[in-house]
């Protein structure tokens, strides 16, 4: 059937008109939820971190947020000079963002974690016990064999001693890289150290087996058949508590708020 | 009544069974081949992947059956993929907001459905010339044999790769103080490959007539 040119171009753009219609309208009514969807897998991942969720605890998205706040206060911090910032809001400042925007951010100078801009300001998570501050989580991320992982790494309060390491997003092999989810292999990070004794990123994923703390503060066990995950997770802790990441900060806070050593 | 449908009751049966085993568009058409290996390393992503694609494809040749006669034939492919690729976004979307742990699972598959032959090829091969509700169900149809592929790698894959099913485990894991040592192939794509090749072995041996005139 030959159709005139008229009706060929008026059919496409009712069909276009007709699809755009449905596509916004799907997207406008669904983006709170998506929203909220967002803010609160963020939330259950700085818990998990923090060690405020069991392994394997179901929590609805009420008790997230509620867990969420009576727990962590975030802050915004400068992440050059390690100072707090207050007039940017923590619960709507999207790091991963502003790291592309490059008014809020600065190329990275060459690191081994393939990070290429790093963001003016980055959020801490600090874990409250009562006024104390029990935890810090700060964000992580860096490149693995195929991804760029993204995840939190919390310490102490001596801003000293590994309690937890999560990732949240990866696309690593599953079963090899992938164990970076692994429990087991996360239980084996609380209580490692990261400054050695000359105030340099000490801790490092090594091949094999590390032993237990006392005798391997430094060092975690490599993962079996994933050697640069394994050396990825290396470059991105010695790169984000760097001098170009979080040390600045860390050393204030160690001086004003953490605990005395 | 059946003037309306454009359909008797044992053509509606044989659209929607059809494509089960007689003419699978994964075993027999060889159609959606990649997200078959990207998303059934687990049994859980491969679930509500068939249900994204069954949705998909029947709301596609439903929609596109409707307008069949009134698409101009030098633009009717591009007409076919605009409804997809809106239906896909949409369908995207609702799993960000109600399924939003797997929706990242399932990352940038969703949005490959687009690129699904399944969809695009029933469009052409049946909507553009039957009836809508005859449509509605060979896009039910054709999704189901897509799905029960999917769902028949994803339980292979995520047994024998992780000791699980739908993250429920049932083979107690060496890693873990058991006694199976997972498989690591199995969670890697080809062994997606392999158990599809294995499928269609079986299905061409139960049935003879599918397998190609030499």
């Amino acid at each position: 059937m030959a159709h005139s040119t008229a009706y060929t171009i008026g059919f496409a753009a009712a069909v276009c008109g007709v699809c755009s219609i449905f596509v916004a309208g799907a997207a406008v009514s669904l983006r709170d939820k998506q929203e909220t969807n967002k803010i609160i897998d963020r939330y259950e991942k700085v818990l998990s971190v923090a060690g405020l969720v069991e392994a394997g605890e179901k929590l609805s998205k009420d008790e997230v947020t509620k867990r969420f706040e009576a727990n962590i206060k975030p802050r915004i911090v400068e992440l050059d000079t390690g100072a707090y910032v207050d007039d940017v809001d923590p619960s709507t400042y999207d790091q991963r963002a502003a790291a592309n925007d490059p008014s809020m951010s600065e190329a990275a100078p060459p690191n081994d974690a393939k990070v290429l801009r790093i963001p003016k300001y980055a959020v801490v998570y600090q874990v409250m016990e009562g006024d104390k501050i029990d935890q810090l989580v700060l964000p992580i991320q860096g490149k693995g064999l195929w991804s760029t992982l993204y995840g939190y790494l919390a310490l102490e309060s001596d801003a000293q001693t590994v309690s937890g390491l999560t990732y949240y997003e990866h696309g690593e092999t599953p079963g090899l890289g992938g164990e970076v989810d692994n429990p087991r292999w996360k239980a084996l990070w609380p209580g490692r150290k990261i400054y050695d004794d000359s105030g340099e990123v000490g801790i490092k994923v090594v091949k094999g087996q590390a032993g237990p703390v006392e005798k391997a503060p430094y060092e975690v066990d490599g993962l079996s058949g994933a050697t640069l995950t394994s050396r990825g997770v290396t470059h991105m802790i010695r790169f984000w508590l760097g001098p170009d990441g979080f040390k600045p900060y860390l050393e204030n806070f160690r001086k004003n708020e953490g605990s005395a050593q | 009544m059946i003037y309306f449908l454009g359909l008797t009751s044992k053509k509606a049966r044989e659209a929607v069974v059809d494509p089960l085993f007689n003419n699978n568009p994964i075993a027999l058409q060889v159609l959606g081949i990649c997200s078959a290996l990207a998303v059934t390393t687990k049994l859980e992503t491969s679930l509500v992947m068939s249900a994204a694609v069954i949705g998909v494809t029947a709301c596609s040749n439903t929609a596109i059956s409707f307008i069949r006669n009134g698409i101009p034939s030098s633009i009717r492919i591009i007409i076919q993929l605009t409804i997809i690729a809106s239906l896909v976004i949409v369908t995207d979307q609702i799993l960000k907001a109600y399924a939003f742990a797997i929706s990242k699972q399932l990352s940038v598959f969703v949005g490959l459905i687009i690129t699904n032959c399944i969809v695009m090829g029933r469009a052409e091969a049946y909507a553009m010339q039957n009836p809508p509700v005859a449509s509605f169900l060979d896009g039910i149809g054709n999704g189901l044999g897509y799905s029960i592929i999917l769902v028949l790698v994803g339980v292979f894959r995520e047994l024998f790769g992780s000791g699980s099913l739908l993250g429920v485990g049932i083979l107690p894991l060496a890693t873990e103080g058991g006694w199976y040592p997972a498989n690591g192939l199995m969670v890697l794509a080809p062994a997606a490959f392999f158990l599809i090749g294995i499928f269609i072995w079986v299905l061409r041996t139960i049935k003879p007539e599918q397998v190609e005139k030499e």
